[in-house]
């Protein structure tokens, strides 16, 4: 470890804190905090980044061609018929996966916790439905100029939202998020021109249709609404890929890390997180856009302020900080019901106790943030892993020789 | 299909109109809708003593409290059903009355503090050990929120349950024009009677020492001698304990309420109160609980339809947070008077 100078201190010092933590605590020496820190597949995240890049390259255009593939494979064990069109299971996955991926900058990024997701999802869906549906009375726009705007709109929610409560501390944005979230319900209901439980028919589509006059992208057929969701989450991936990587991204995960010490730092924290919720807001407004387009109705009854919940548990459970884990949280989540229908009724009591759980015993989630990546840059976390594996390999041989250095 | 407290009342307003800004009829109800905030009001100040406590010793919002109060509910539920409890009045004398409805406070109470002593020690405890993030202790808090509630709803199902209807509430005097009934009277007396207990024992007794020693300073706490573990544990007890009696108080003002997400509405309403007086001061609380209670009320009236006062209420948490975030009292239960 000590052949970069640079963070090695830092490392050590971590190290020491663990091992002292542990003491602490009590806990068993082979459970250390750095271990714990790690997801359940971290294995495997270390064998990806010692890849070399193209084969990183190939390997993703696989597992992409793959993910586009998919409805129409349909592949017998995971296919989540005959209870469920696999295709539209297919679709909520990807909706549920770019949710995750959006509440995830909030969550896994900032360190903002977001109860009332769903808001936002709604907003999104009532842009989309009042600008397309027959029956809406307003402008009428076509439905893929529909996606921006619902996601201007529900940016501005979010700024709204964000500025009178952001300012407080993190604990206060939970409980106002999770009032908003059933606050829109209550409002979608006594406002007449959101239309209550009555909700908005013919909700628009994206133009086309096939040889026989039928529009493809029906509220029955999956497929291309899948496609079109999958391409734009993998689009809004590589822009939060981007935005992580960027100065944005690192003041979040300071901020994440400890506010105070990130705004002693000179990080301007306020407008971070108002950032920060914002544009996981917009990538909410654009999810709910997209469902709705697909399901092709929005009434009140659609968003409850439980839904959120889950939403949460999405980007908990996939790991929170990972934006691949948060595809895997997000598409899990909408999957395990689909798929075991039998359980679907106990989705809620599931996912609710895999919170607690999770929370307990792994808070990491199944893909753990790479924290040191972002800090070090991926040049000098790889010597440092190599220079420690030297380092390591030497030391096996005579426990003895340890002791003595 | 979300009931909220609100639905459960009968809807006032007529559907012609969905916002309305009728000053003469809220003069006209001004009086009973103030008697009738009131007795809101000292129900959401109740449930806002456990999150001010909670948060005043932990500085973490209890999501589960929500919980904590609705088990309190099915303990009056069930133990006024056992003791033969129905949907009209019951015809007893009123010796027999009090003493059932005492009954059933005392297993609400237990209910409820069990749920919270349960909560801490299955939950928080473990996190607190490992000294989690705050992060951690929030998504935890509303995980086991939803674990309970579901875990009600797979035992009980989706419908509140039948209406229990504990006296006939019959007004006693009249004031300004308006009968006073003797339902609010009681709920309202009685919640502040134990609100004024609790703030006289967190001020006096040696335990409610140690909790503000603990709210202000843990770590100094614990070097004086205080045992943190016991205070905290105590802590969610009194909480449980102030939530259980909030729950007989609400079965009596809405015998329909009893339901697996009753809670959730009122826990928002209620910590919406705790913030409004200051969060972590137990007179905050109450002063906050009132003013909730009546700010609703008044909205409800004025803008003309009763599903308003949770959008009232939940503007009032967001207008708070903008303009005085340390509520009317200020926030610290800590430097709150000895």
């Amino acid at each position: 470890m000590s052949m970069v100078d640079g963070p090695t201190p830092l490392h050590t010092a971590k190290g020491d804190q663990a091992a002292e933590n542990r003491e602490a605590v009590g806990l068993p020496p082979g459970s250390s905090a750095a271990a714990r820190r790690r997801g359940w597949f971290s294995g495997l995240g270390d064998k990806w980044q010692a890849l070399p890049r193209q084969k990183q390259w190939a390997f993703l255009i696989l597992v992409v061609i793959l993910a586009y593939l998919l409805p129409v494979i349909n592949p017998p064990l995971i296919s989540t018929e005959p209870g469920n069109d696999f295709a539209l299971a297919c679709q909520t996955m990807a909706v549920w996966a770019l949710v995750a991926v959006g509440l995830n900058i909030v969550i896994g990024y900032a360190g903002l916790l977001d109860l009332g997701y769903i808001a936002f999802f709604a907003v999104g869906s009532y842009v989309t439905a009042m600008l397309t549906s027959s029956d809406s009375t307003f402008l009428k726009i076509p439905y893929l100029w529909t996606l921006p705007v619902a996601m201007a709109v529900t940016m501005f929610f979010g700024v709204l939202l964000g500025v009178p409560t952001l300012r407080l501390r993190g604990d206060y944005l939970a409980i106002v998020t999770l009032g908003f979230g059933e606050i829109v319900r209550i409002l979608a209901t006594i406002i007449p021109a959101m239309k209550g439980q009555v909700g908005f028919q013919n909700v628009g589509h994206p133009p086309g249709t096939d040889a026989s006059g039928v529009p493809i992208f029906a509220n029955s057929n999956g497929t291309p609404w899948y496609w079109l969701t999958l391409t734009i989450l993998i689009i809004v991936l590589l822009l939060a890929g981007n935005l992580e990587r960027s100065r944005v991204g690192r003041n979040w995960i300071a901020i994440r890390e400890d506010e105070d010490a990130a705004e002693t730092m000179g990080v301007p924290t306020f407008k971070y997180k108002v950032w920060a919720f914002a544009i996981g807001a917009g990538v909410g407004g654009l999810s709910g856009a997209l469902m709705s387009g697909q399901v092709g109705f929005v009434n009140n009854q659609k968003f409850d302020v439980v839904t959120s919940v889950l939403f949460v548990a999405a980007v908990v459970l996939g790991g929170a900080g990972n934006k691949v884990g948060a595809i895997l949280g997000g598409a899990l989540v909408a999957y395990i019901p689909l798929r075991f229908t039998a359980i679907a009724d106990y989705k809620y009591l599931i996912f609710g106790l895999a919170l607690v759980l999770i929370m307990i015993y792994r808070s990491h989630g199944l893909l753990a943030a790479r924290q040191q990546l972002l800090a070090y840059g991926r040049n000098a976390y790889a010597a440092v892993r190599a220079s420690a594996d030297a380092k390591a390999a030497k030391a096996k041989p005579g426990p003895g020789k340890e002791a003595s250095s | 299909m979300i009931p909220t407290l609100l639905t459960m009342l009968p809807a006032s307003a007529s559907d012609s109109s969905w916002i309305t800004f009728d000053i003469p009829s809220l003069l006209q109800n001004f009086w009973s809708a103030t008697f009738d905030g009131l007795t809101f009001g000292s129900i959401y100040a109740l449930v806002a003593l456990g999150y001010t406590l909670v948060y005043g010793v932990l500085n973490l919002i209890n999501f589960a409290h929500s919980e904590v109060f609705i088990m309190g509910c099915y303990g009056v539920f069930f133990t006024l059903s056992f003791l033969g409890f129905g949907p009209s009045a019951p015809n007893l004398s009123i010796g027999s009355i009090i003493v059932n409805l005492l009954l059933a406070l005392v297993v609400a109470i237990c209910a409820s503090a069990l749920t919270a002593f349960l909560l801490e020690r299955l939950a928080y405890k473990p996190l607190r050990k490992r000294n989690a993030p705050r992060l951690v202790f929030l998504i935890t808090a509303i995980g086991a929120s939803f674990t309970i509630q579901y875990t009600i709803f797979l035992v009980r199902g989706p419908n509140p349950e039948p209406a229990l209807t504990m006296f006939r509430s019959r007004p006693i005097f009249e004031v300004f024009g308006t009968f006073i009934y003797d339902q609010q009277l009681i709920i309202v007396i009685a919640a502040v009677i134990m609100m004024v207990i609790t703030e006289r024992f967190i001020s006096k007794s040696r335990t409610g020492r140690g909790i503000r020693a603990v709210a202000q300073d843990p770590d100094t706490a614990t070097l004086m001698g205080v045992n943190k573990e016991k205070i905290i544990i105590t802590t969610f007890v009194i909480g449980g304990i102030l939530a259980g009696a909030a729950a007989l108080f609400y079965v009596m003002k809405i015998p329909s309420g009893v339901q697996y997400n009753g809670g959730f509405i009122l826990g928002i309403k209620a910590f919406a109160a705790a913030v409004l007086g200051g969060i972590g001061n137990v007179r905050g609380a109450l002063l906050g609980g009132l003013l909730l209670g009546l700010i609703g009320n008044y909205g409800q009236i004025l803008l003309g339809n009763s599903q308003w006062t949770d959008v009232v209420a939940f503007v009032v948490l967001v207008l708070v947070l903008l303009l005085r975030p340390e509520g009317i009292l200020g926030t610290s239960l800590g430097r709150s008077k000895a």
